[in-house]
C-alpha cells in the first residue's frame, strides 16, 4: 500500500490550447479512499488514467508511496483497475480464475495459494474456491471478480465509474460493498465519477474537478458545509444549492423584506457584488407571513416525510428559481406564494466575479 | 407487437429488422427466429437471428453502450479497420404489457468467420494458437495506428477468417474502445498489449483446464508471444531509420519490407542531417492491404491479405509465363485471363451445396497446396484442373460448412452486474476435491 502524489501534474492533448489537466496537486494517503467528481469533460477520467500510464503526463509528477512513477509502463506502476471487464473462464475454479495472474506474473504456487485464500476469506468466497463459475451467484461471481484484482495485491486501485452501467437499486447496494470492502482492505483507492451522490457516500475525501482544474479537496463534510467557491457549491449536494445574486443593503442582503446580516469585511471583500448560496434545508419557508423574499410555488415534490418546494421569484427584474425543503406533511401548493428566508449561520457568501467564498 | 415506440437507429434501413419480435425479451426469443442459443455468458445476452437471408448477432444493453458502440463500430468501418458490420439500434423497446426492455444492438455476422473455439475439433494445435496470436497481434497493430484504444482485448472478443493458412482477426467487441484523435500514447499501448497477453493467457489456460489444449503448449508462453510480434511489427511500421545518403537504396528496402507485411506508405518523412550525409526516414501514414489492393485493382477479386499474396504469386508467375510467349500482351489484360481462365474455373467447380464450406479465395488457396501436395506424391506437374476435382471431392466434401458457423465464445466476462445464472448452459465437469492442487 501507499500514498499517491499528483506534483503539478498536467495533461496538454496535442492540438489543443487549454490542458485537459492543469497542474494538479493532490496528495492521496496512504489507505485512503478518494473520490473524483466533476461534470462531463472535467478531466476525472483524464486524471485517473494519467495514475495508471494511460495518458500521458506533460508536465509535473506523479508518485506512488516515494517511487515517481510519470514514465513508468502501466503494468509495472503495481496498480489495479478495478471492475474492468474480468473474465471468469468456465472450466477453471473459482481459485483458479483468482489466481491465473498470478501464475502469469510466475509467483511460485504456494504463495498463490495463500494470497488467493486470503482474499476468499475477506470475500466469503471460501467455501466455493474448488467451484466452477456455473455453480456461483450473480453476486459470487462478481466477488470473484473482485479477488482477481484483491490477489494482485496491488498498492492502488482505480476504479473510472464502475457503477455508471447499473440501474439506481443495484447502484446503491453495490456502491456500500465497494465501500466496505475498500475500508476492509485498507488499499489506496481512486475512485472516479460523475454522480456527486456517490462521491459524497464513498469517499474518506472527494476531490472537486472542473475544466481541468481542481477545485476543492475535502472530507464530504467539509465540501458541503464549507465549499470554497461557487462552482463545488452548486455541484455538491442534491437538490443543488440555491444561489442567488440579492440586493446588497447597508449591513447585509436582502431576501424580499428580510435583511440577512452580512459582515462588513465580507461586504468589502466582494468588490463586485456577491452570491448568496442557501441549502434546500436552511431555507425557511413562511405561507403566511411576509418576511422574505416573495416565491412563486410550482410544484411540491413529496417525498413522505419530507418534501422539496421548487418555485420561482423575481429579483430585480430576472426570473431566479428556489428549492427550498418543507415539511411532507404541511406544505403549501402549487400556484401559492410564500416568503422564503435563510438561516442565517447557513448562508454562504461568493465573490460574484471570482466565484469564490468571502 | 409494440412497435409503435421504438426507436431505430440504422445507416442501412432494413424493413426486416422491424420484423423480429422486439416486444419479447431476447432470452425468450421463439427457437424459429434464433438461429443458435446461446452457450456462454457474456456481460450482456448476446444471440443469433435471421434477418433477410443473413445472420445477425444482438445483443441487449443500455442505450447509451448500445449508442456507442454503434457509432464506435461505423467509425472503425470507415477508418477501414477488420471489424463486424453494425446494422442498428434498437431503443424504446417494451413488452405487450408496456414493461420495458433493454435496447438492442444488432450487428451483421460476418460469413465465414469463426470464433477461436471453434477452430479445433478435440484439442486446440499448437500451430492453431500461434497463428490465432498472430493475427490478433496484426489486429492490434491496426487498431492502434487509427487511435483505437480497445481495453477489452481478447481471443473472445475476436472473429477470425481463414487467410491461406493464417488467420485474418475482426474485432467484434467495441464496447470498451475508444478513439484517440492525437493518436494513441504508448501507455495505452502497452496496456492493451498486457490485457491481451493476460486475457490469451487465461483463454489457453481455461481450454487446457478442459482438456481442450494440446498439452505442449504452454499457455503463458504463446499468450506472451504477442507482445513481441506486436512490437516487431510496430517497430517496423513506424520507426524511424538513419540512412547514410551512400545508402539511399536502403528507403526502397524498407518499403519493400512494409509492402512484405502487407503496409503501403502513403506518407514518408524525410529529412538529412549531419551536413547531408544522413537521411531520416520515417513512414507517417501507412495503409494496410498491400496485396489486398493490388489483386482487388487487377482481377477485382475481394480476398484477405495472405490469400491475395498466394493468388498474386501465382498470377505473377502466369503473368510471366504467358509474356515470353506473347511479348506484347499487357498486364491488365493477362491479369483478366488469368482470373477467367485459371481463378474462375477452380472457384465454378465447386457445386452448389459445397458453397458453403470455404469463402472462394480460400478454395483457391488450398487447391494450389493440393495441387503441390499431389504432384509431390506422384512425381509429377498434376494440372490445376485435376487437382481442383480431386481436392473438391476428397477434401472440400468433407468439411462443416463455415459460412455461418455459430456460437458464443464460452468465455464468461464478468461484469459487475449480478447475472440471472438458471438460464446459463455451461460445461461443468466434477469439481476437484482440493483447489490447492489447481491454482
Amino acid at each position: 500500500m501507499a500514498s499517491v502524489t499528483f506534483d503539478k501534474a498536467t495533461r496538454l492533448y496535442p492540438g489543443a490550447t487549454t490542458p485537459a489537466v492543469d497542474a494538479i496537486d493532490l496528495e492521496i494517503a496512504d489507505g485512503e479512499f478518494l473520490v473524483l467528481v466533476g461534470p462531463s469533460g472535467c478531466g476525472k477520467s483524464t486524471t485517473l488514467r494519467m495514475l495508471a500510464g494511460l495518458e500521458e503526463v506533460n508536465d509535473g509528477r506523479i508518485l506512488i508511496g516515494d517511487r515517481e512513477v510519470t514514465d513508468v509502463p502501466p503494468k509495472d506502476r503495481d496498480i489495479a483497475m478495478v471492475f474492468q471487464n474480468y473474465a471468469l473462464y468456465p472450466h477453471m475454479t473459482v481459485a483458479e480464475n483468482m489466481g491465473f495472474a498470478l501464475k502469469i506474473a510466475g509467483v511460485a504456487k504456494e504463495e498463490r495459494a495463500k494470497r488467493v485464500e486470503e482474499a476468499a476469506k475477506l470475500l466469503d468466497l471460501e467455501p466455493y474456491l474448488g467451484r466452477k463459475p456455473k455453480a456461483l451467484s450473480g453476486g459470487q461471481r462478481q466477488r470473484v471478480a473482485m479477488g482477481r484484482a484483491i490477489v494482485r495485491q496491488p498498492q492502488v486501485f482505480l476504479m473510472d465509474e464502475p457503477l455508471s452501467n447499473l440501474d439506481a437499486k443495484l447502484r446503491v447496494q453495490t456502491r456500500t460493498q465497494i465501500a466496505s470492502l475498500q475500508r476492509r482492505l485498507g488499499v489506496t483507492t481512486v475512485y472516479v465519477t460523475h454522480d456527486q451522490t456517490e462521491a459524497l457516500t464513498m469517499g474518506d475525501r472527494i476531490a472537486v474537478l472542473k475544466d481541468g482544474v481542481l477545485q476543492q479537496v475535502g472530507t464530504p463534510r467539509e465540501l458541503y458545509a464549507n465549499p470554497q467557491n461557487v462552482f463545488v457549491a452548486g455541484f455538491i449536494g442534491s437538490p443543488a444549492m440555491n444561489l442567488l445574486e440579492l440586493p446588497v443593503s447597508e449591513g447585509g442582503v436582502r431576501f424580499g423584506q428580510h435583511l440577512t446580516p452580512v459582515s462588513r469585511e465580507q461586504l468589502s471583500a466582494a468588490g463586485s457584488g456577491l452570491i448568496v448560496g442557501v441549502r434546500p434545508e436552511d431555507v425557511s419557508v413562511d405561507a403566511d407571513g411576509t418576511d422574505g423574499l416573495p416565491v412563486v410555488v410550482d410544484l411540491v415534490e413529496e417525498l413522505g416525510a419530507d418534501g422539496y418546494l421548487y418555485g420561482h421569484a423575481d429579483v430585480e427584474g430576472k426570473r431566479v428559481d428556489i428549492v427550498a425543503r418543507v415539511d411532507g406533511r404541511a406544505h403549501a401548493s402549487a400556484g401559492d406564494t410564500v416568503h422564503i428566508s435563510p438561516a442565517q449561520e447557513h448562508v454562504h457568501l461568493f465573490d460574484k466575479e471570482s466565484g469564490k467564498r468571502v | 407487437m409494440a412497435t409503435t415506440d421504438l426507436r431505430i437507429t440504422s445507416a442501412m434501413m432494413d424493413a426486416t429488422l422491424l420484423d423480429l419480435p422486439w416486444d419479447l425479451p431476447l432470452d425468450e426469443w421463439p427457437d424459429d427466429t434464433v438461429v443458435s442459443l446461446p452457450k456462454g455468458i457474456s456481460r450482456h445476452l448476446v444471440r443469433f437471428a435471421r434477418l433477410g437471408g443473413r445472420v445477425v448477432a444482438i445483443k441487449e444493453t443500455t442505450e447509451e453502450m448500445a449508442t456507442g458502440e454503434y457509432r464506435m463500430l461505423r467509425r472503425l468501418q470507415r477508418l477501414d479497420v477488420p471489424c463486424v458490420e453494425p446494422v442498428a439500434v434498437i431503443a424504446g423497446r417494451a413488452t405487450v404489457l408496456g414493461e420495458p426492455l433493454p435496447t438492442a444492438l444488432v450487428t451483421r455476422h460476418l460469413r465465414f468467420s469463426l470464433p477461436y473455439r471453434a477452430l479445433y475439433s478435440s484439442a486446440l494445435k499448437r500451430s492453431t494458437a500461434q497463428r490465432l496470436v498472430d493475427a490478433l497481434a496484426g489486429l492490434l497493430v491496426r487498431l492502434h495506428l487509427v487511435g483505437f484504444y480497445w481495453g477489452d482485448v481478447s481471443l473472445s472478443n475476436t472473429l477470425f477468417r481463414r487467410d491461406a493458412g493464417a488467420f485474418a482477426a475482426y474485432l467484434v467487441d467495441a464496447e470498451t474502445g475508444t478513439i484517440e484523435a492525437g493518436g494513441l500514447s504508448d501507455g495505452r499501448r502497452e496496456d492493451d498489449l498486457e490485457v491481451a497477453r493476460v486475457n490469451i493467457a487465461g483463454e489457453l489456460l481455461d481450454l487446457a483446464a478442459g482438456d481442450r489444449l494440446d498439452p505442449s503448449i504452454d499457455p503463458v508462453a504463446v499468450a506472451g508471444s504477442i507482445v513481441e510480434q506486436y512490437r516487431e511489427l510496430w517497430h517496423t511500421i513506424t520507426s524511424d531509420e538513419l540512412v547514410p545518403s551512400t545508402e539511399r537504396w536502403r528507403i526502397n528496402a524498407r518499403l519493400e519490407r512494409l509492402n512484405a507485411l502487407g503496409y503501403d506508405i502513403e506518407e514518408l518523412s524525410m529529412s538529412t542531417g549531419d551536413g547531408g550525409t544522413t537521411v531520416r526516414i520515417q513512414p507517417k501514414v501507412v495503409d494496410p492491404g498491400h496485396h489486398h489492393r493490388r489483386l482487388n485493382s487487377l482481377t477485382g477479386i475481394d480476398a484477405e491479405e495472405n490469400q491475395a499474396r498466394r493468388m498474386l504469386n501465382d498470377l505473377d508467375q502466369y503473368v510471366a509465363h504467358e509474356r515470353e510467349v506473347r511479348p506484347a500482351a499487357g498486364d491488365d489484360a493477362l491479369a483478366n485471363e488469368w482470373f477467367e481462365q485459371v481463378y474462375l474455373p477452380i472457384v465454378q467447380a465447386v457445386p452448389r451445396d459445397l458453397a458453403g464450406k470455404l469463402e472462394p479465395p480460400e478454395v483457391f488457396h488450398e487447391v494450389l497446396e493440393h495441387r503441390w501436395y499431389l504432384s509431390e506424391r506422384e512425381r509429377r506437374e498434376v494440372p490445376l484442373a485435376e487437382a481442383a476435382t480431386a481436392y473438391i471431392e476428397t477434401q472440400l466434401a468433407h468439411r462443416r460448412d463455415e459460412a455461418a458457423l455459430l456460437g458464443v465464445p464460452v468465455t464468461v466476462t464478468m461484469p459487475i452486474v449480478p447475472i440471472e445464472t438458471g438460464a446459463i448452459d455451461l460445461s461443468d465437469e466434477d469439481d476437484d476435491p482440493d483447489w490447492r492442487d489447481k491454482v
